[in-house]
């Protein structure tokens, strides 16, 4: 039976949660296409996983070898060039994170594989690989047909598929593979972790957070906005280019390369709503989202949608939100 | 250090409001402004600040029509000493492996010590051109880059990897790098710079010039063909807050204080 690979990620001896998602997902595209699901996992030390893994899949692919201590997208080309080329695998599934991002392109560029990158959904229609994924920071979707193979790359965006564990578990066969790797990787050496620097605001601690983004326009509008937060009890958060900039330290950032949040309020101010920051903050009890593009994905998200320049509305509920304070009083 | 630089020139959609073209497989581009891919920018600008340390050349390379002149143009003014623009008809519905193909052709035969790109295009955002770019090159590749410090034939490199984390790698050189947004502060250039900058010479190249048959470059020379552009359906359904500025600030109030949040 042809077989379906999904690469399962993990790093500092966890399991990451897409490795779940893909083979929720793997399993539906493996029934539809008669293929056998087969969790691969390359490490050292990782029987743990393999098994965690057997219960989601029908196989487990298991390549231990000192050199795969830690991610090296090197010596998993390598690794992968040989699991491919001995079950000519129909499909390899890998999430499109830090990792996948690494090393779909250059396998696929290695073995001419063609790929389709950052999924959020994915068939075979007549035995073609269709693709859809997102354009213009998730401001459009796009369906793409990908050029027929005998096997195909697909990398899969995170938190698009909930995972669910089969049941009766798979109990999947765990195939024990010899590593192929014969010598360390000269020409790219993992060193070290390094973690963020502690910051001075725990932004997953707030009940209440007033998420800013692009829409500020300018580093003089900072104040403003950190006035409204006073106003409202709030924590200031954002978005990354507002990081990038440097007109909020990396602590104070929302989404996939920041924090995860989950507030009672979010109000979202001039924030388009890419992907990468939804990720983070759409779990929020209630989340009010303000924004001039009345298409801005982050509407979409949103309890609460205010179409509208952000800056006619700061100084308004500013005062609103202050005479209901003295009323109070 | 010879340092080349892969750019493109992309409409900035951050604060736009989209439309999908009658084609059903583009968005109508009519009144967007263009200008340098945000990541690719971060690139540039790393470029010139190693030239500006350790002295070489800076050469931006880029796909595109006539109009991403001033993508180039903004990048000689800003310290790249060359560049070259890829053109031809026959290159339009390129996706990232075809782009690659055609950096291939060129950068193959120029000498070069780092290759810096953006780690994705804020249009498409396939975040592929750069590893695949490499692996036909035959140079060891890092993206997500936060952070680089070359030493002698090597670069230590930051990669974010996810929620804040980082890993420090280190890569021989000559090598490909794709970088993150935020990696450095991208210096302002003034219209007096960029007029500058006119006087300098973009070399233009087409198909003929890449030797790549037409067959391995645009929509047949692609892994993927695009089929439809559609607007994505809503996770939520939003309950509009609509009147004037204090009526909307006052309907928001009212809502925080019935949840308790005032």
């Amino acid at each position: 039976m042809a077989k379906l690979f999904v690469l399962a990620e993990h790093r500092q001896g966890q399991l990451r949660d897409i490795t779940f998602e893909m083979l929720t997902k793997g399993r539906e595209i493996a029934e539809k296409t008669g293929t056998e699901l087969t969790a691969v996992i390359l490490g050292s030390n990782v029987k743990e996983h393999a098994k965690a893994l057997a219960e989601y899949a029908q196989a487990v692919i298991l390549v231990e070898d000192p050199r795969l201590e830690n991610f090296n997208s090197e010596a998993y080309k390598k690794v992968l060039q040989a699991l491919i080329a001995a079950h000519k695998p129909l499909l390899i599934m890998m999430g499109h994170t830090s990792y996948g991002v690494e090393l779909a392109p250059r396998l696929a560029a290695a073995l001419s594989i063609p790929l389709a990158t950052d999924l959020i959904d994915l068939a075979f229609e007549a035995d073609q690989l269709t693709a859809t994924r997102q354009m213009y920071g998730g401001k459009v979707n796009v369906k793409t047909v990908v050029r027929k193979a005998e096997t195909y790359i697909a990398t899969i965006r995170t938190a698009t598929f909930t995972p669910q564990k089969p049941s009766p578990p798979a109990n999947g066969q765990i195939l024990e593979t010899p590593s192929p790797l014969t010598e360390d990787i000269a020409e790219k050496r993992f060193l070290q972790y390094v973690l963020p620097p502690p910051g001075g605001v725990d932004i997953t601690a707030a009940e209440k957070l007033v998420g800013v983004g692009r829409g500020i326009k300018d580093q003089a509008n900072m104040p403003l906005m950190e006035e409204l937060a006073k106003t409202l009890g709030a924590v200031l958060a954002c978005s990354r280019p507002i990081v990038d900039k440097g007109w909020l330290p990396t602590d104070r950032q929302v989404g996939s390369s920041g924090k995860t949040v989950k507030p009672k309020l979010y109000l979202a101010l001039g924030i388009s709503g890419a992907f990468q920051h939804v990720l983070g903050m759409k779990s929020s009890d209630l989340i009010i989202a303000v924004n001039k593009d009345p298409k801005a994905p982050i509407f979409s998200f949103a309890d609460y949608a205010v179409v509208e320049d952000l800056f006619k509305i700061v100084l308004p509920l500013k005062n609103k939100v202050n005479e209901a304070k003295a009323q109070k009083t | 250090m010879d340092i080349i630089v892969c750019v493109k020139h992309v409409p900035d959609t951050a604060e736009a409001e989209l439309k999908i073209d009658a084609s059903g497989k583009a968005v109508d581009k009519a009144g967007l402004v263009y200008d340098i891919n945000e990541w690719d920018d971060y690139a540039l600008e790393e470029a010139v600040r190693i030239k500006e340390k350790q002295g070489g050349t800076v050469t931006a390379i880029t796909i595109g029509s006539e109009d991403s002149d001033s993508t180039l143009r903004k990048c000689l003014a800003r310290g790249a000493d060359k560049a070259i623009r890829l053109t031809d008809p026959k290159f339009a519905g390129s996706d990232s492996y075809a782009t690659a193909k055609i950096l291939h052709s060129v950068i193959k035969t120029m000498h070069y010590d780092l290759i810096l790109a953006g780690l994705q295009a804020g249009d498409d955002g396939a975040t592929a051109v750069g590893p695949i770019l490499a692996e036909m090159l035959g140079i060891p590749h890092a993206t997500m880059v936060k952070k680089l410090e070359l030493a002698t034939g090597t670069a230590k490199v930051n990669r974010e990897l996810e929620g804040g984390l980082e890993e420090q790698i280190e890569v021989k050189l000559p090598a490909l790098l794709a970088v993150s947004t935020g990696i450095n502060e991208p210096r302002y250039v003034s219209i007096m710079g960029i007029r500058k900058a006119m006087q300098k010479e973009i070399k233009i190249m087409t198909l003929a010039d890449t030797g790549l048959t037409e067959a391995e470059v645009g929509e047949q020379g692609s892994w993927t063909r695009i089929e439809k552009l559609y607007v994505p359906p809503a996770e939520k359904q939003a309950e509009p807050v609509t009147g004037t500025p204090d009526e909307i600030a006052a309907k928001i109030v009212d809502l925080l204080r019935s949840r308790g949040l005032i």
